[in-house]
């Protein structure tokens, strides 16, 4: 029994998920209230490098075969073992396609209490969870013994996850893997042709102020350096300077990003009923009074001509 | 191929949610309820199954106002068996719940366990992994299509960015579905009418409510809302430095 | 010409949705339904082949061709039909019911449908905020539920005057005249649902049914001495449909009770305006229901207002796109036609100079203020419903 904290990283093709970085973040506020120390959990084959830049007080490294890939069977097995030898304070989970088929299933075999949908810890060690698209906060006293944590992004920054300082990486015994119910065949890449705008995370999306479909080029760089995905209100859409399969609102698509970033859209009730299941909305209008405004979290006030390419230009440098 | 397909009803979202006196649980005499939109999917997926391969799906939910109509519409898509579990479910959690459910899942005896992902109100754990293990059987979530291969299923499941990762699963497994590989269909209000005169509910009592595993909540609220969007204001130099920052706070840069 | 068996059980449905379905028979093949239809010459199967195919035991054929889908349920090709054959209420809404209850159905329409039978409205937005529009009226607007007392008109306010942000200001309008007139009205509230009738000429019979009765228990829960609607729709579902349901009370729209009180109205219209108005006939008064001089007498009322009319009028007048689920199916027709009905009505507005385009139906405030975005020379074009210009000029 230890009040240590273990974060369970999540990697995917040779990259650490941010969501990662977040839990170490979080972790680092809960070791404090707890007493222990920060220690992350790193499942893989020959993926040690991986955890070179994780602001953790240890790694404890995971390495076999079968724990390559992500399958909820091998990775379950793991876990099981290593938690039950080490009793740690907490175990942090990303709410995510990997964390998620792991917590729940632990805490019925491990019978250790689970806390899911967590997004921030209270100074005093409390888990906080955010459910209900975001309506309702529950806060909860970090169960015992040790507690199993699923978490959202929000409450932590990824780059206070990280470190330059190398920390120390401690093999640890892996179970027998045998017997194993689920095996990976093969990845699927995204399908070529254009993407799907409901599914993608981060959306910048223009309107009308665009004014032509040169200025297109404007948003696309923009969201290349963001990693995003050009979309359009129906004025820009009907003048075909961005394809049907790019429309947000009530005749095209309804999206739910994490970030939608609005550059000359004013917010016609046609457009916004798409894009309330939007985590931020961030809007850059010339028209104070847009009410794209009332439903954004940031609102910019200015030309988008005057903004767009010196924001491009500083997310590339940030990158 | 027996499937069974667990729906459960959750808050509707589109109303005002209350916290109730105590102020650590929601309001659910308040409450509209609605089925959870992806157990929505996992319904549908299941119809789907059944039309490409044969079997029978049999849907099972709690009793909640509104059981009744997730199950006759079910049974207007062509779901052969409807059970709700009857006992008071308000305010447990899924702990209590997936035990409720692993009584009759493991009566039923199915090849197949589908489920939706996740729920909006979810406070320790995903229904669909805590019943798998419950019942000794291996789960995947995050299932956006599903084919049946002997005793096994091959499955897609989701990651970020729109890659997949196809699996093979061994029968019995349970899936907690992301998304059906066809949207839910509609049912005509007429076809769901005539489900209640042709199909019965058949009713079963949940032996134990066992919340044990879930956490205890000690305080519930609602973060204050924003009417009106925070402005960002400077010069275009200064308000991209500011949004850059959002963009650091947000994970994305 | 044989009928054959399986085309025998669409007659009935046809002949189940109209009382002159078999009308059908009637037809002459002359093709007026097809030329007149705002779409027609986008369909794959206009009313008049459609018709030709199910004579020649096509049926199927008509069923993968979602030629269907482009009708608007305007009237046009009913109005103009030389047979009186049903074309909209009966051939259109049974081919769209097969579809419905095969499950094939546009996913915008399913989404509308889908929100009608679990929140009573086609936005998906909270019944129990139906009255919110009315929040800040004085004096305040009665809720029956609430304030359990007989009251002389009943408002059906409907879905879009209900939820609609840009529809609200026209409904708030509605309320002060009628306070300003010192009417004795009142609200349903959380107690209406949506009138049904667009979602009937969708395809969906049975969510009509459940819809209508609904309305029916909540109308006859309170007393009142009639019903006025703010909806077309509402006004067309409840004056000639809920009859056919046992559910029978007078009704009219909000502008033949307006203009039955002009006398009273027009001392109150003191701020003279010289615009000029043209205003176009919602399909669902004026040529389903023959509803033309009252909104244009309340027009004329306004001093200084001229009135012009468009190329289209009165029974001619074309559709804003938005009647028999086409208000749910803009996407889907956008793929199919890129056109857009609305935008060719705001055109014909421009061709008459005219500063205003009127209307008095929901559905099109919204629809013609977006055409008029995309037209080129329609910024300067406002379009505002009658309760708005009424209540502009009386300067309150």
């Amino acid at each position: 029994m230890t009040q240590d904290i273990y974060i369970v990283i999540e990697h995917l093709r040779g990259q650490v998920a941010d969501i990662s970085y977040i839990m170490l973040a979080a972790a680092r506020e809960l070791a404090q209230s707890a007493g222990g120390n920060v220690i992350a959990v790193l499942l893989g084959h020959n993926a040690k490098e991986l955890a070179a830049n994780f602001a953790a007080d240890q790694v404890i490294y995971l390495d076999h075969p079968a724990l390559a890939d992500f399958t909820p069977d091998a990775y379950q097995k793991a876990l099981a073992d290593l938690i039950q030898k080490n009793q740690p304070r907490a175990v942090l989970f990303g709410s995510t396609s990997i964390g998620s088929d792991l917590a729940s299933v632990l805490s019925i075999r491990l019978d250790l209490p689970l806390a899911s949908s967590c997004r921030s810890f209270t100074k005093d060690g409390k888990f906080v969870s955010q459910i209900c698209g975001g309506k309702i906060m529950a806060e909860g006293a970090l169960p015992s013994p040790t507690a199993l944590v699923t978490m959202i992004p929000g409450g932590y920054k990824s780059e206070e996850g990280k470190s330059t300082q190398p920390p120390t990486l401690t093999p640890a015994e892996v179970p027998a893997l045998d017997a194993l119910r689920v095996a990976l065949k093969n990845y699927v890449e995204p399908q070529a042709g254009d993407v799907d705008i409901a599914k993608e995370p981060i959306l910048i999306s223009v309107g009308r102020g665009i004014q032509n479909k040169d200025n297109i080029a404007l948003a696309e760089d923009l969201a290349t350096a963001l990693g995003g995905v050009v979309t359009g209100s129906r004025p820009v859409i009907d003048q075909a300077w961005l394809p049907s399969s790019r429309l947000v609102g009530k005749s095209g698509k309804h999206v739910k990003p994490k970030i939608y970033f609005t550059l000359g859209i004013s917010g016609a009730p046609e457009h916004v009923e798409a894009i309330t299941d939007s985590d931020t909305i961030i809007a850059i209008n010339t028209d104070p009074k847009a009410p794209i405004f009332d439903i954004a979290k940031y609102g910019v006030e200015m030309d988008l001509f005057d903004l767009v390419e010196v924001l491009t230009e500083k997310v590339k440098q940030a990158k | 191929m027996n499937i069974v397909v667990l729906a459960k009803l959750v808050p509707d979202l589109v109303e005002e949610l209350t916290i109730d006196a105590n102020g650590n649980a929601l309001d659910s005499s308040f409450a509209r309820l609605i089925i959870n939109e992806f157990d929505d999917h996992a319904i549908e997926q299941g119809i789907l199954l059944k039309e490409r391969g044969g079997g029978s799906v049999t849907i099972i939910a709690p009793d909640a106002e509104g059981a009744d109509d997730v199950l006759f519409t079910a049974a207007a898509k062509g779901a052969d068996r409807l059970i709700k579990i009857k006992g008071d479910f308000s305010n447990v959690n899924n702990h209590a719940l997936a035990r409720a459910f692993a009584k009759v899942v493991s009566g039923i005896k199915p090849d197949l366990v589908l489920t939706g992902v996740q729920a909006h109100n979810d406070l320790d754990g995903a229904l669909g992994p805590l019943l798998a293990e419950l019942l000794e059987m291996p789960y995947i979530g995050y299932v956006s299509a599903v084919s049946i291969n002997g005793d096994k299923v091959l499955i897609k499941k989701e990651y970020p960015g729109g890659l997949l990762a196809e699996m093979d699963v061994q029968l019995p497994a349970i899936l907690g579905i992301q998304a059906a590989e066809e949207p839910p269909r509609y049912v005509a209000v007429s076809k769901v009418r005539q489900a209640m005169k042709t199909s019965s509910i058949e009713e079963q009592d949940a032996s134990n409510l066992d919340p044990c595993g879930g956490s205890a909540i000690g305080r519930m609220f609602q973060p204050e809302a924003s009417s009106h969007a925070t402005m960002i204001t400077g010069s275009p130099d200064e308000v991209a430095e500011k949004l850059v920052g959002v963009f650091k706070e947000l994970g994305i840069v | 010409m044989i009928v054959a068996e399986a085309d025998r059980s669409f007659y009935d449905r046809v002949l189940q949705a109209t009382p002159e379905g078999e009308r059908l028979r009637l037809c002459l093949e002359c093709g007026n339904c097809s030329g007149i239809c705002p779409f027609g010459y986008l369909m794959a199967y206009p009313p008049s082949r459609m018709i030709a195919m199910l004579r020649a035991d096509r049926f199927d054929k008509l069923l993968e061709a979602d030629s269907i889908w482009m009708c608007v349920s305007c009237y046009a090709c009913t109005a103009a039909c030389p047979s009186k054959i049903p074309l909209t209420p009966g051939l259109m809404a049974s081919i769209k019911e097969e579809l419905v209850l095969a499950g094939n159905v546009p996913n915008e329409l399913q989404n509308a449908l889908t929100n009608s039978q679990r929140y009573g409205n086609p936005l998906g937005e909270s019944p129990r905020k139906r009255a919110d529009w009315a929040n800040r009226i004085a004096p305040e607007v009665k809720i029956m539920g609430k304030f359990k007392q007989p009251v002389d008109v009943l408002w059906f306010v409907g879905d879009y005057a209900s939820y609609h942000p840009r529809v609200q200001s026209t409904t708030r309008a509605l309320a002060r005249i009628l306070n300003a007139l010192g009417v004795d009205f009142g609200i349903l509230g959380p107690d209406e649902s949506s009138d049904g009738d667009s979602q009937r000429l969708a395809g969906e019979h049975g969510l009509f049914e459940m819809l209508a009765d609904k309305n029916g228990k909540a109308f006859g829960k309170y007393k009142f001495n009639q019903i006025i609607t703010t909806d077309p729709h509402a006004y067309n579902a409840i004056k000639n449909e809920y009859p056919k349901l046992g559910i029978s009370y007078p009704i009219q729209h909000y502008t033949e009770f307006l203009a039955e009180r002009l006398d009273q109205i027009k001392p109150m219209l003191k701020r003279e305006s010289k615009a000029k108005v043209t205003y176009h006939d919602p399909c669902y008064l004026g040529r389903a229901n023959g509803v033309f001089d009252p909104p244009r007498a309340l027009i004329k009322a306004i001093p200084g207002v001229t009135l012009a009319e468009m190329l289209h009028n009165h029974t001619n007048s074309l559709c804003c796109g938005g009647g028999g689920g086409g208000m749910w199916l803009d996407g889907f027709q956008w793929e199919k036609a890129h056109v857009r009905l609305s935008e060719w009505r705001v055109r014909e507005a421009l061709d008459t100079k005219a500063d205003i385009l009127a209307v008095a139906c929901p559905y099109e405030t919204p629809r013609f203020e977006d055409a008029a975005k995309t037209v080129e020379g329609a910024a300067q074009l406002k379009v505002k419903d009658i309760a708005e210009l009424l209540l502009e000029a009386m300067g309150i």
